[in-house]
């Protein structure tokens, strides 16, 4: 029951995806601030997808019916499971069982995959070539992004464990002021734009150029839950990063200011740079970010 | 692998806000080839135009377009004024220097509302939002000048229809030095920004023999080396009065328009500066009465290009011919070369690039192909759309 509770209410999908809209709001809010606009009232993203949950589903001809409709569930599922999953390591961090840093990483990955069968399935030039780009932009950002973690898991003494991570962190201050950690950190916050599908990353979803593209044939129900996805992953990404790199205090507030200010970072990011091609995107990553990586996983071994 | 997939762009796409078709054809991600539909926006103008009589013309192709509505009214006038003995023999110095200011102040808002759109099209949409928020007070001053934000309704045979009041003259001052900072900031922000420019250089590359075969015209040939500019090489209004310098550039690519577009702004703005100093006193129109028989040809440089007018005047009070070239319908062509080889981003970005403005461009005629008789023509069209409306009102 307690685990039905911890996944469904608090700390799990009804509390991840609430925060995750809000946190959404203030990307809207913010970004119409920069661009001397008024901004949406803080309940708009509820109405979204209230609004969308009440309409209709279209499911385009020829498309496979069955696939279409399941890859939200699944991405829908599997991010809510990662928001469970860093809730009650925050509150809890004892409970942690031995290699969930490895499923949480397995998991992050399910709703990008997700959105590249759903976008596979829906028979449209336009979402195939949003999901190859998808597929691309995953290959690319999953080497440094788990780079970057192993660099961490080398700097708290080995632990594959989120709690044991924690622990090192509260017993020595966050892997983020050292050497190896900070780079790690930056190569991280990439990895993570990209994981968020924002801009200069958003090319699978480019909307003057593919018009939403792996998104395209969706409508309805099946819409508002890659929403819902997208609104939970806005909140655990930024939550994990602040669990591995910068994890020396937990206390509420200074957790809510630790992953606002990751938050801001996302937005200043996504108002000040133009979207990248794909090749440029997969070069930037394989490039300079995977070199970032790599150095700050040979710092961590050097002890740095 | 030789997989050719059929990407639309349109009728309907958020790449464009005006309805056209762009078929791309691609492998992957590259584009091998590009079908370019127009056709979707005729309005008949030209054949409506026939049915006007002169001074009802000018407001009429004055809404061909509403971003180059200066000149498209002012080519008309000059085609008229080219019957009458050409421009600078009857039209009194103070209305050259207001029509002047018309055209520069119409060519910074148009080429803000480019760059704007130029922003959202690579998803820079921070950009998007600061232009067009420095075009404002361009707009601000036409509605001072002329009453309105986007159709002046300043152009008239012989002259303009209103006078700059001397009591403005320092306001539009004080706004064209407000805005200088703006176009600073935008060309530090867009030319020198690192990932703007590995976004567009060499991206829709149009080589000078390119557009010189593909006959593009304004900031699109300017960009590819061109060094053509109707202002200069065949002065109308004030602009052999004044200081200024055309700027052309090599490369051919997005980043080279981009960069002559930005340029072009500081031009402007120094040539609205001088008109208002220089401006002489004096009336502001000549008062023509009657068009003689004959045929004129006008040429006003609008921001995307030459744009041409041709009217024939049989002495009566409408044009027996009107015929309307507008400079996008020369550069939405040149897509064919500049967009093929690059990847999809590319070529969304290479179809805006040359400010495509469609509803200037179209025009439409339906043949039978066995017998290649005319069946239905403009006047056709414009019957279609009474009868649709017609019928769309009943209850």
């Amino acid at each position: 029951m307690m685990i039905l509770f911890s996944y469904l209410i608090f700390p799990g999908f009804l509390f991840s995806a609430c925060v995750g809209l809000i946190a959404g709001w203030i990307d809207r809010k913010v970004t119409a601030r920069i661009q001397w606009r008024v901004g949406p009232p803080w309940y708009q993203n509820f109405v979204d997808i209230v609004k969308l949950l009440g309409k209709e589903t279209v499911i385009p001809r020829g498309a496979a019916k069955l696939t279409f409709l399941f890859s939200p569930f699944l991405g829908l599922l599997s991010a809510a499971l990662v928001a469970t999953i860093l809730g009650v390591t925050v509150r809890l961090p004892l409970t942690s069982f031995a290699g969930d840093l490895i499923v949480v990483v397995y998991l992050l990955i399910i709703p990008a995959i997700s959105v590249i069968i759903g976008a596979s399935s829906s028979r449209n030039p336009l979402a195939s070539i949003g999901a190859s780009r998808e597929m691309k932009l995953v290959l690319g950002y999953e080497l440094p992004f788990i780079l970057s973690i192993i660099a961490v898991i080398i700097k708290s003494s080995g632990g594959i464990q989120l709690g044991s991570i924690l622990n090192h962190q509260i017993n020595f201050g966050s892997n983020l002021v050292s050497w190896s950690g900070a780079l790690a950190f930056i190569a991280a916050i990439f990895c993570m734009q990209a994981k968020l599908c924002f801009v200069p990353f958003d090319m699978s979803e480019a909307e003057q150029e593919i018009m939403a593209g792996a998104l395209i044939e969706y409508s309805g129900s099946a819409l508002a839950m890659f929403k819902l996805t997208k609104a939970i992953l806005l909140y655990t990404i930024p939550l994990l990063l602040v669990i591995l790199f910068w994890g020396s205090n937990l206390a509420p507030l200074a957790l809510i200011g630790k992953y606002i200010a990751l938050l801001v970072v996302v937005i200043l990011i996504k108002n000040t740079n133009p979207r990248l091609r794909i090749d440029q995107a997969l070069r930037f990553f394989w490039g300079p970010v995977t070199a970032l990586a790599v150095i700050a996983v040979i710092l961590a071994i050097i002890g740095y | 692998m030789s997989h050719k997939v059929v990407i639309p762009i349109g009728p309907y796409h958020p790449l464009q806000e005006e309805p056209e078709f762009f078929r791309l054809y691609v492998e992957g991600e590259k584009v091998v080839d590009i079908d370019i539909v127009i056709g979707y926006m005729h309005r008949g103008i030209e054949e409506l135009s026939e049915h006007k009589h002169f001074d009802q013309v000018a407001f009429l192709v004055e809404r061909i377009c509403g971003i180059c509505s200066s000149s498209h009214p002012y080519a008309f006038v000059l085609a008229a004024e080219d019957i009458l003995g050409g421009e600078a023999n009857i039209v009194p110095e103070r209305a050259l220097y207001i029509r002047t200011i018309i055209d520069e102040l119409q060519r910074i808002h148009s080429h803000l509302l480019w760059l704007g759109l130029a922003g959202h099209f690579i998803g820079y949409n921070t950009v998007w939002m600061w232009a067009w928020k420095y075009r404002e007070p361009v707009l601000d001053m036409f509605e001072m000048i002329c009453g309105n934000r986007n159709h002046y309704g300043m152009s008239k045979i012989g002259g303009v229809r209103r006078d700059i009041r001397d009591e403005d003259i320092p306001i539009l001052k004080k706004a064209l030095d407000d805005l200088l900072p703006a176009v600073d900031m935008f060309r530090g922000a867009v030319m020198d920004d690192p990932v703007i420019k590995a976004r567009l250089v060499g991206c829709g590359t149009l080589t000078k023999e390119q557009a010189i075969d593909w006959c593009t015209v304004g900031p699109t040939a300017r960009a590819s080396g061109i060094n053509i500019d109707v202002r200069r090489d065949e002065p109308y209004g004030a602009y052999d009065r004044v200081d200024w310098n055309v700027i052309v550039e090599k490369n051919g690519d997005v980043f080279a328009k981009t960069t002559v577009r930005i340029l072009e702004l500081y031009e402007s703005i120094s040539i609205i500066r001088q008109c208002l100093n220089k401006m002489p006193k004096g009336e502001i129109d000549a008062d023509i009465k009657d068009i003689p028989p004959g045929e004129g040809i006008g040429r006003v440089e609008a921001p995307r290009g030459e744009c041409f007018h041709y009217v024939k005047s049989d002495g009566t009070n409408r044009p027996v011919r009107h015929k309307i070239r507008a400079p996008s319908y020369m550069n939405v062509a040149s897509d064919k070369v500049a967009a093929v080889g690059g990847t999809i981003s590319d070529a969304a970005l290479t179809l805006a690039a040359v400010d495509p403005c469609y509803c200037c461009t179209e025009r439409l005629i339906v043949l039978d192909k066995a017998t290649d008789k005319k069946i239905m023509d403009g006047w056709d069209l414009i019957k279609l759309s009474q009868e649709k409306t017609a019928k769309l009102k009943k209850p």
